[in-house]
C-alpha cells in the first residue's frame, strides 16, 4: 500500500470540497490532496442543468454545470492535488484516510486535518413504505435526473412525482420539456418542502396540478409500473380511503428527502445530530475530532448552493487556521440551541476564539411554516435582540446573523437559543 | 375587465406576494412588491411570461453523450415546447467550451443556445 503524507485531505469533489479545497489554499496551507470517487468534478451539480445558481455568490444566476465549472477551474488554478476515480473507503480519528483506485491501488494518507464533503444521497421507496411491487419504473428523481441530463435517456413517458423536494419540482418540468405526460406531484404536507421559484416556473408555469396533503398509496404493476393509488391524507397524514384514485403512469419518481452520505464520519468516530443526521460542529465546522471538519450536504441538506459555499468556506478558513495551530477550543463552550418552531440551527457549539471576525451566521430552518415571524435569540434565556422577516419556510434555509460585539458583551453564557414565532401584534 | 391576480416574485429568494391589478394588458396598481424590481417582474408576469430555457443537446464524440445548454436571456414562455423541438433535433461535435454558441437566434428570440459546461471528445 503507498503511503502518503499530506497537510490537508478533502473527501468529495462536489462545491462544498471545491470551496473549502481552494480557500484552504488560500490561507496559506498549498499541501492540499482532493479525492472524488466520480471521473469528474462537480458532484452532483453538472446534472443540475438548470438555472438558479449563484444569485447570492455571484450576483448572476447560473446553471448547476456553470457554478461548478467556477469552483473546478479556481481548484485547478491552484496547485491542488486532485485524485478521481478514487473513492476513500476508510478515515479514522487520527486522520487517516484509506482510499482506492485503479492506477495506485490501496493508498493511506496521513493528513493533518480532514474536510468531510460527500454530500448527501436520496430517500428511496423502501425507506418510505409504499405497499405495492416494486417494478420497474419506480426511481429517485435524483437518478432520473442524471438519466435524462448526463445519459441521454428519458426514463418514462406517464409520470407521478411523490414529494414536492426542489429535484421533484425541477424533474417535473424536466420531464414535461422531454415530451412526458406529468400527471401531478403529490405532497403529504399541506405545504412544499420546494422553493417557492421551484413551484412557481416548474409546475404553475406547464400547469401540473401540486396535489398537497396527498400521497401515493400503492404502486401496481409486474415487471413495468402500470398505475398508482393516489390518496388524500387527513390532518394527521392518515389516508381517507374514499378519496384513493388510480391514476396511469409508467414512471413514478420520489423525491422525499435527501440524508447526509456519513458512513465515513461515523468510522472516524464522528459524532451525528439526529435532528441534521450530519457531524455536530462549532462555528469553524470542526466536529468533536480535533481538526476533521465537515460541510455542505454532509453536514446537513442545504436548498440553494450558495449556501454551501459560503459554509465550506468557513470551514476552509478554520482548517487552515487549525493546520497553523493558530487557534485552540476555548475552554467556554456555548451551545446553540434550536427553540420553538427551529428544526435545527448549524453551527451547534460556539468555542473558538478569533479576533477579527464581526458576527457569525447561523443557519437554520423552521419546523413549520409561518406568515410574518420573529427570530428572537437568547443567552442563557435572556432576549439579546430579534428580526422580523415576512414569512418562514421550511424548504427555504434562514440565515441569522450572531453579532460578535453581543457576544464580547457576555461573559459565562452557556447557550445561545433561537426562537421563531408567529410575530406578535403591534 | 378589471382583474386581480396575486403573483410570488421570484426574482430573488425573498418571495414576495405581489398583488397585480390589470385590465387585459394594462396595469393599474402592484401593491406588496418589497422593491421596484419585484413591480417589473409582476408587470411581465401578467403581460408576457418569459423563462430562461435550460436543457440538454446530443454530442457526437464527446466524453458525454449530451452537453447541458440555455438560452441566453429569457424567452416567450409559449415557445418553450417549439424551442425544445428545434434542439432536439440538433447534434454537435465535441469538443465543447462553456459559453459556445449552438444554435445562433433561437427561433427568432434573440437569444442564442450556449454550451453551459466544457465536454471533452472522446
Ligand atoms: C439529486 C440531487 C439534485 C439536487 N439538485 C439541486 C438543485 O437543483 N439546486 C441546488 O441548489 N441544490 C441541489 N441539490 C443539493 C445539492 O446537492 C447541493 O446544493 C450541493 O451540490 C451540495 O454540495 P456537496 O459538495 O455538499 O455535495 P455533492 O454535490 O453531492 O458532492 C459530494 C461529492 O462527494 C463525492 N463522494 C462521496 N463519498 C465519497 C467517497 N467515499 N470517496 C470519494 N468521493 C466521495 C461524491 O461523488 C460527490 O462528487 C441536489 C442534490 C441532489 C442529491
Ligand atoms: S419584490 Fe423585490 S424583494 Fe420581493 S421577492 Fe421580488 S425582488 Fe425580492
Amino acid at each position: 500500500m503507498i503511503k502518503i503524507k499530506k497537510d490537508v485531505v478533502v473527501i468529495g469533489g462536489g462545491p462544498a470540497g471545491l470551496a473549502a479545497a481552494a480557500k484552504v489554499y488560500d490561507n496559506g496551507i498549498k499541501d492540499v490532496m482532493l479525492l472524488e470517487r466520480d471521473f469528474e468534478l462537480g458532484g452532483i451539480l453538472p446534472q443540475c442543468i438548470h438555472n438558479g445558481f449563484g444569485l447570492h455568490h455571484f450576483g448572476e444566476e447560473l446553471t448547476g454545470p456553470e457554478y461548478s465549472q467556477r469552483f473546478e477551474n479556481k481548484v485547478e488554478e491552484r496547485d491542488i492535488e486532485v485524485k478521481l476515480d478514487t473513492m476513500v473507503l476508510d478515515v479514522t480519528a487520527d486522520k487517516k484516510v484509506f482510499a482506492m483506485n485503479k492506477d495506485q491501488g490501496a493508498m493511506e494518507i496521513q493528513a493533518k486535518a480532514v474536510i468531510l464533503a460527500m454530500g448527501c444521497r436520496e430517500r428511496t421507496a423502501g425507506a418510505i413504505g409504499i405497499p405495492g411491487t416494486r417494478p420497474a419504473g419506480v426511481l429517485t428523481a435524483g437518478t432520473a435526473q442524471r438519466f435524462t441530463n448526463i445519459e441521454g435517456y428519458v426514463p418514462g413517458k406517464k409520470v407521478v412525482i411523490l414529494g414536492s423536494g426542489d429535484i421533484g419540482l425541477i424533474m417535473a418540468r424536466r420531464m414535461r420539456l422531454e415530451g412526458a405526460d406529468v400527471k401531478a406531484v403529490c405532497e403529504i404536507l399541506p405545504y412544499t418542502g420546494g422553493l417557492t421559484r421551484n413551484v412557481v416556473q416548474c409546475l404553475e408555469d406547464y400547469d401540473i396540478p401540486l396535489m398537497l396533503n396527498h400521497t401515493v398509496t400503492k404502486i401496481i404493476g409486474n415487471d413495468r409500473l402500470e398505475a398508482v393509488e393516489i390518496t388524500e391524507v387527513d390532518e394527521n397524514m392518515k389516508p381517507i380511503p374514499e378519496t384513493s384514485e388510480i391514476v396511469e403512469a409508467d414512471t413514478l419518481l420520489l423525491s422525499v428527502g435527501l440524508i447526509p452520505e456519513n458512513e465515513l464520519s461515523k468510522k472516524a468516530d464522528v459524532v451525528l445530530d439526529d435532528r441534521t443526521g450530519g457531524p455536530i460542529v462549532n462555528e469553524g465546522r470542526e466536529t468533536n475530532i480535533d481538526g476533521i471538519f465537515a460541510c455542505g450536504n454532509v453536514l446537513h441538506v442545504h436548498d440553494l448552493v450558495d449556501w454551501v459555499t459560503e459554509e465550506s468556506e468557513i470551514a476552509g478558513e478554520w482548517t487552515a487556521k487549525y493546520v497553523k495551530g493558530d487557534y485552540k477550543r476555548s475552554e467556554q463552550k456555548m451551545n446553540v440551541k434550536a427553540g420553538e418552531n427551529v428544526a435545527y440551527v448549524i453551527p451547534q457549539s460556539i468555542e473558538l476564539d478569533a479576533e477579527d471576525r464581526k458576527r457569525i451566521p447561523l443557519y437554520m430552518r423552521v419546523d413549520k411554516p409561518l406568515q410574518a415571524v420573529d427570530i428572537i435569540l437568547y443567552a442563557d434565556g435572556e432576549k439579546l435582540y430579534s428580526f422580523s422577516e415576512p414569512f418562514a419556510k421550511p424548504g427555504e434555509m434562514i440565515s441569522v446573523p450572531l453579532a460578535q460585539k453581543t457576544l464580547d458583551d457576555l461573559d459565562e453564557v452557556s447557550e445561545i437559543r433561537v426562537d421563531i414565532i408567529e410575530k406578535e401584534e403591534e | 375587465m378589471l382583474e386581480k391576480k396575486t403573483i410570488t416574485c421570484v426574482a430573488c429568494p425573498k418571495g414576495c406576494e405581489i398583488t397585480v391589478e390589470h385590465d387585459g394588458d394594462e396595469i393599474i396598481d402592484i401593491m406588496g412588491n418589497a422593491c421596484p424590481q419585484g413591480a417589473d417582474y409582476a408587470k411581465e408576469e401578467i403581460i408576457a411570461k418569459t423563462r430562461i430555457l435550460p436543457t440538454t443537446v446530443r454530442v457526437k464524440n464527446g466524453a458525454l453523450p449530451l452537453c447541458p445548454v440555455k438560452t441566453t436571456k429569457q424567452i416567450p414562455l409559449e415557445l418553450m415546447d417549439q424551442a425544445m423541438n428545434k434542439i432536439g433535433k440538433k447534434e454537435v461535435e465535441a469538443p465543447l467550451k462553456v459559453g459556445q454558441v449552438i444554435i445562433k437566434n433561437l427561433l427568432d428570440t434573440g437569444a442564442d443556445v450556449v454550451a453551459t459546461r466544457d465536454l471533452p471528445a472522446n
